[in-house]
């Protein structure tokens, strides 16, 4: 589904990622840990479009699409989702009202009616559900005044609204209580199907025993410099980013 | 033209077009025009004009020799109604009263509109008549005060409320020929009444228009009073407004300005708050674009004490457009207890577009809450990609922020069909 090859990207002078491979197939979970500032949101914010970061290498295939050719909003047509690691407060406009017209959008991309006004409230109702969402913080503006939490909640409920085929989720753990944190990872889980891949983003193992990922890939100063099964998560937990760092100097 | 006349100042143009009011010449349209010609129009020093090119605008485009009695030749004002409103219709071609086009619905126990000229003759207007513009300070309104065509004059009386709206068209038809039009209108709103009045410039033609329009606006005790100003001609459009509301005790005033497209607009907007427990807000919003320069002088006036009034104008500006913010908020002396607010909001869309933006407040009481704030900045980028991430293409995911942002000074408009008018302009700016 996604084929990233050799992916290098800068913003400015700084060149943030040195050459990242990846392939992730459908019905995948791919779990991506590292350390802060090695470059993951980078990386996801490449994938999803986002144009301050200029592409100086490498192709993305997804799909048998080139994915880098595409506009930010095309690629989210196309199936891709970002749930992001600071999501933005964006004052005036509902959820609600926002949801409808980027549904719509998707849909029309894809040769699919519009929902009416009743077809959109009853898919809400029921995804609202999925994910343990109240409808108060979904009229309110989008994220604005949320918590932390709330934000994260939020991403996910888009996330189930657009049933994309590739969903990047960035940190959407990080912050989340206990309980918050199960319903998220359950909720990601019901939407998984054999015909779509989530790549996770995280710091912590914890995620990864709700999600259980097939493959974990360490990335490092913007290259992915381990990858393996999920015992390499367990394995970093242990042992810290140092044995990793510790590896790759001996290499040197 | 002679190439004498070429040589002229506006100003002598000016001049000679006041000889020929011959007629209608009186002692104030006299006093008003000696005002004009000791301030002159306003030079590259003026501090209130200083970023608003008008005069050269002037210079360039009109010759004031005449009066204009420019013909016109629409046969209809349908296109320039609002859809569903039911509403009393004023209507003003190139500056003169049209019978024809105008159409009072609402019974004349609830509102009584007169010519303006008459009701000076008969002495019913004269207490109010020039009462509050002060000739003397701005040459504009001196001008409009010496050199005014038609006017009208509405009284709504005491303990009443004005059903429908009145909607007062200004059809400027520049078809065939430049255009100057100078109109008035003096309103007087009985105590405890009510009254909602929506103004709209049309312009048509390819030439260039200057209109000026002055308005004395009376609210006496208890009375409310709403009104919206509608400025969206795609001519070109010179026009100086000049609004002076005077506001008695436990009045309440709503005001909606929203400027969309002209060539060079300049509102004067005057609130004089001289009565206790009044409540007063006023918003604007200026969606320009082209090279559209939209300047609004505000001045909010506190002589009394306990009032509120909250001021809010935002504004966005594309392309090479030009707007100017000046709000000044005075407090005098006796008006302890006053709360005074006004914000000034501003995104630029493009490096060619500006925004002067200049909040004054003037405070003699003590005892008070005031405040003001002014930004200017540029759309949100992290919510433009937000949007965009989730499928909103980029001119729809601007426009849907900018909505958002204009949205709220919409917030005072208590009428359902006029507010979706409203909204309607709005929406059809951002999503060009
Ligand atoms: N817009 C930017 N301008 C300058 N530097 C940037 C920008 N965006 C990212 N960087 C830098 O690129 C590096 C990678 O950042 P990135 O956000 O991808 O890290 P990360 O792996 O997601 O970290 P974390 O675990 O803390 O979220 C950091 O050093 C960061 O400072
Ligand atoms: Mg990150």
């Amino acid at each position: 589904m996604l084929i990233v090859k050799n992916l290098k990207a800068k913003i400015g002078d700084k060149q943030i990622l040195n050459g990242i491979d990846i392939k992730v197939n459908a019905g995948e979970v791919h779990a991506i840990m590292g350390p802060n500032g090695s470059g993951k949101s980078t990386l996801a914010s490449v994938l999803a479009g986002r144009e301050e970061y200029e592409v100086t290498e490498g192709t993305v295939d997804f799909s048998g699409k080139n994915l880098l050719e595409l506009e930010p909003n095309i690629r989210a047509c196309e199936g891709i989702f970002l749930a992001f690691q600071y999501p933005v407060e964006i004052p005036g406009v509902s959820t609600v009202n926002f949801m409808k017209t980027a549904l719509n959008k998707i849909r029309e991309y894809r040769g699919l009616s519009s929902l009416d006004a009743v077809a959109f409230l009853q898919l809400m109702k029921e995804k609202m559900k999925l994910v343990e969402i109240d409808q108060s913080l979904l009229s309110r503006s989008l994220n604005e005044g949320f918590s932390g939490g709330e934000k994260k909640r939020n991403e996910i409920f888009q996330l189930a609204m657009l049933e994309p085929k590739l969903a990047i989720l960035d940190e959407t753990d990080s912050g989340l209580d206990i309980d918050a944190l199960r319903i998220v990872a359950n909720g990601v889980n019901k939407l998984r199907t054999k015909n779509n891949a989530t790549i996770l983003v995280t710091h912590y193992q914890r995620l990864l025993e709700y999600i259980v990922p097939d493959f974990v890939h360490v990335l490092y100063k913007g290259k992915i410099v381990k990858s393996g099964g999920k015992e390499l998560a367990l394995e970093l937990e242990a042992k810290g980013y140092d044995w990793i760092k510790g590896d790759l100097a001996l290499a040197e | 033209m002679s190439t004498a006349t070429l040589n002229k100042t506006v100003e002598e143009k000016m001049a000679l077009a006041f000889d020929q009011l011959s007629g209608q010449k009186n002692s104030n349209r006299e006093e008003a025009f000696r005002d004009f010609q000791k301030l002159g129009l306003p030079g590259n020093k003026s501090e209130e004009y200083r970023y608003t090119p008008i005069t050269r605008a002037l210079e360039k485009n009109f010759n004031f020799e005449q009066q204009s009695f420019a013909k016109s030749t629409i046969t209809s004002v349908e296109e320039f109604l609002i859809p569903q409103l039911e509403s009393n219709i004023i209507v003003f071609i190139n500056g003169i009263y049209s019978k024809e086009f105008s159409r009072i619905i609402s019974p004349d126990t609830e509102i009584k509109i007169s010519d303006l000229q008459s009701s000076l003759e008969n002495k019913e207007a004269l207490p109010y008549f020039d009462k509050y513009p002060k000739t003397s300070t701005d040459p504009f309104v001196a001008l409009n005060s010496a050199l005014w065509q038609n006017g009208i004059f509405i009284q709504v009386p005491a303990q009443t409320k004005v059903v429908k709206p009145v909607l007062i068209l200004h059809v400027n038809d520049a078809k065939s020929s430049s255009l100057v039009s100078h109109t008035r209108l003096l309103l007087v709103l009985g105590e405890s009444s009510e009254f909602t009045l929506i103004e709209k410039s049309i312009s048509i033609g390819e030439n260039p228009i200057f209109h000026t329009f002055s308005e004395e606006i009376i609210i006496k005790e208890n009375a409310s009073f709403d009104y919206v100003k509608i400025q969206n001609d795609e001519g070109k459009l010179h026009q100086v407004a000049n609004t002076l509301i005077n506001q008695s005790s436990v009045s309440k005033l709503n005001t909606f300005t929203l400027t969309l497209d002209g060539a060079l607009i300049r509102n004067n907007f005057n609130i004089v708050i001289d009565g206790e427990n009044c409540e007063s807000h006023f918003y604007g919003l200026y969606l320009l674009k082209g090279n559209t320069v939209a300047d609004n002088h505000t001045v909010v006036d506190h002589l009394k004490p306990n009032s509120f009034s909250n001021e809010l104008y935002k504004g966005v500006m594309d392309n090479n457009a030009k707007g100017v913010f000046n709000g000044k908020i005075f407090v005098r002396p006796h008006a302890q207890k006053t709360n005074a607010f006004q914000s000034n909001r501003n995104i630029l869309l493009t490096d060619t577009a500006t925004i002067n933006t200049k909040p004054q407040l003037e405070i003699w009481a003590d005892d008070v809450k005031c405040s003001h704030g002014c930004t200017t900045g540029q759309l949100d980028e992290e919510a433009v990609f937000y949007l965009r991430s989730r499928g909103i293409p980029l001119d729809e995911a601007k426009a849907m922020l900018l909505y958002a942002f204009a949205f709220e000074t919409l917030a005072a408009i208590k009428n359902e069909v006029l507010k979706k008018y409203l909204d309607g302009l709005i929406s059809k700016r951002l999503n060009k």
